[in-house]
């Protein structure tokens, strides 16, 4: 059963979200879901971008009080 | 109360130094007691690998004993954990001893786990480790020119290490008058040359002047070492004669083992440090999941801050403040130029062109380090 897991890159420059979620996907199955939540404007860009260039799906993104909540799928 | 700080490294040193003086009174009347457990008799200075892999320091300079950095008071035990039973407050060591505590700090550090990568623990250098630095200054100074590629994973241990070690390679076959003779080819996960957004806007100008070829979404997927190819998940291929990398680090073994976190990496409260869940057990360094930055000055800064409140709580039984996320890292930009970055989590960093003044001041921190470790910096 596929799950979700949460990745709070809340405040965080360095390494940063998508380095976050990068790390995050190595330890999740295929077809699991991920949620970043990020107060950096620029991963609402960054992160589907990788996404989309690595072969997994992005799903959604919203803001919420300031946090940028980007969900993906891994797909590989 | 009973203190016992599993791991001696820079988190653990600093801390145990840090209340050593804090609580003087108390632990001359027996008000508090604080125990150290490490796997090692031996300090490294962990930044100094760095050197080391370019041939700039001698492992001999990396190591100081333990026991004489710590305070007189604390207890020190050569004695590493291997069960924390922590419904019981208690730490089972590798002697089979049991070690009892009011609060427990856990700052057991992380590892390189270039294993996770097929081929990469073969085919490629690495400097995380005395050995395999030392084996990386060898393979240099074997080296007559070709490609070298720089490959990074996620998680690593000190995010200026990519960086550093490239424009270091870039000066050391520049001096051995191989510089024409070199290509460096630096890769990165995300899609800018460092994870820092000003960090990345500093380098990449620099990278230009220099000659580097930098090549970005780059994840590390596979080391075809027979043809000395580089695959990445993004689906780029690269063919190098020397390739050295900066793997994805794990924490210790011994967390996953326990449970206490998946990859070794403990969820911990990013303001007050305790474990989440455990109100006595407080985590620093590498070994939490907060999502900065580890490296060493992560762990001085976190040990301030807990020092502080591990004290206060003795002293007045509550907390004083919260960690604010603050992380400083100088970036070695060559053999004799240097920046740095400082930020916490509400401020970025915004560092300044490199300036062989910073340099110096690298140089003398790198035996500062040990009046740091003492907790007197």
């Amino acid at each position: 059963m596929p799950g979700k897991t949460v990745v709070d890159a809340r405040g965080s420059f360095c390494p940063g979200p998508l380095m976050e979620l990068i790390a995050a996907l190595k330890s999740c199955q295929v077809g699991d879901e991920l949620e970043v939540l990020s107060t950096d404007r620029g991963s609402a860009n960054d992160i589907p971008e990788w996404v989309r260039k690595v072969g997994h799906e992005h799903l959604a993104t919203h803001v919420e009080a300031g946090v940028w909540h980007i969900t993906v799928r891994k797909a590989k | 109360m009973k203190i016992l700080i599993v791991g001696g490294g820079m988190g653990g040193t600093i801390l145990a130094n840090n209340l050593a003086r804090r609580l003087n009174g108390e632990l001359k009347s027996g008000g508090a007691r604080i125990t150290m457990l490490s796997a090692s008799d031996k300090h490294m200075y962990q930044p100094g690998l760095l050197y080391l892999a370019v041939g700039r320091m001698t492992p001999d300079e990396l190591y100081r004993d333990q026991a004489g950095l710590l305070e007189p008071g604390i207890e020190f035990h050569v004695d590493p954990a291997e069960e924390f039973q922590l419904d019981h407050n208690r730490v089972k060591t590798k002697s089979g001893k049991l070690y009892d505590y009011d609060t427990l700090v856990i700052a057991t550090g992380s590892r390189m786990y270039p294993e996770g990568i097929p081929g990469l623990a073969e085919h490629a250098e690495t400097f995380y480790t005395e050995a395999s630095a030392l084996k990386m200054f060898k393979r240099l100074q074997e080296f007559q020119g070709g490609r070298v590629v720089i490959a990074v994973g996620v998680p690593h241990k000190c995010p200026m290490a990519p960086l550093e070690i490239t424009f270091m390679l870039h000066d050391y076959f520049k001096d051995r008058g191989l510089g024409d003779k070199v290509q460096l080819h630096y890769t990165y996960p995300i899609n800018r040359i460092h994870s820092l957004e000003n960090v990345a806007k500093w380098a990449a100008p620099e990278f230009d002047r220099l000659g580097i070829a930098y090549e970005t979404f780059f994840n590390i997927k596979e080391v075809d070492g027979k043809n000395q190819i580089l695959r990445s998940e993004e689906g780029a291929e690269i063919k190098y004669d020397l390739l050295i990398a900066i793997p994805a680090h794990k924490g210790m073994e011994v967390i996953e083992k326990n449970g206490l976190g998946q990859n070794g990496w403990i969820p911990t409260d990013r303001q007050k440090l305790n474990m989440e869940g455990r109100k006595n057990v407080f985590v620093l360094g590498d070994t939490t999941n907060i999502p900065i930055s580890k490296a060493g000055s992560t762990a001085h800064f976190e040990a301030d801050t807990l020092g502080e409140n591990i004290a206060a709580m003795v002293k007045m039984g509550t907390p004083v403040r919260d960690y604010d996320g603050k992380v400083f890292c100088f970036i070695e930009a060559g053999k004799d130029r240097a920046t740095y970055a400082m930020f916490n989590y509400q401020n970025p960093p915004d560092p300044k062109a490199p300036t062989k003044a910073v340099h110096w001041f690298k140089m003398a921190y790198n035996k500062l380090y040990w009046v740091s470790a003492r907790g007197l910096l």
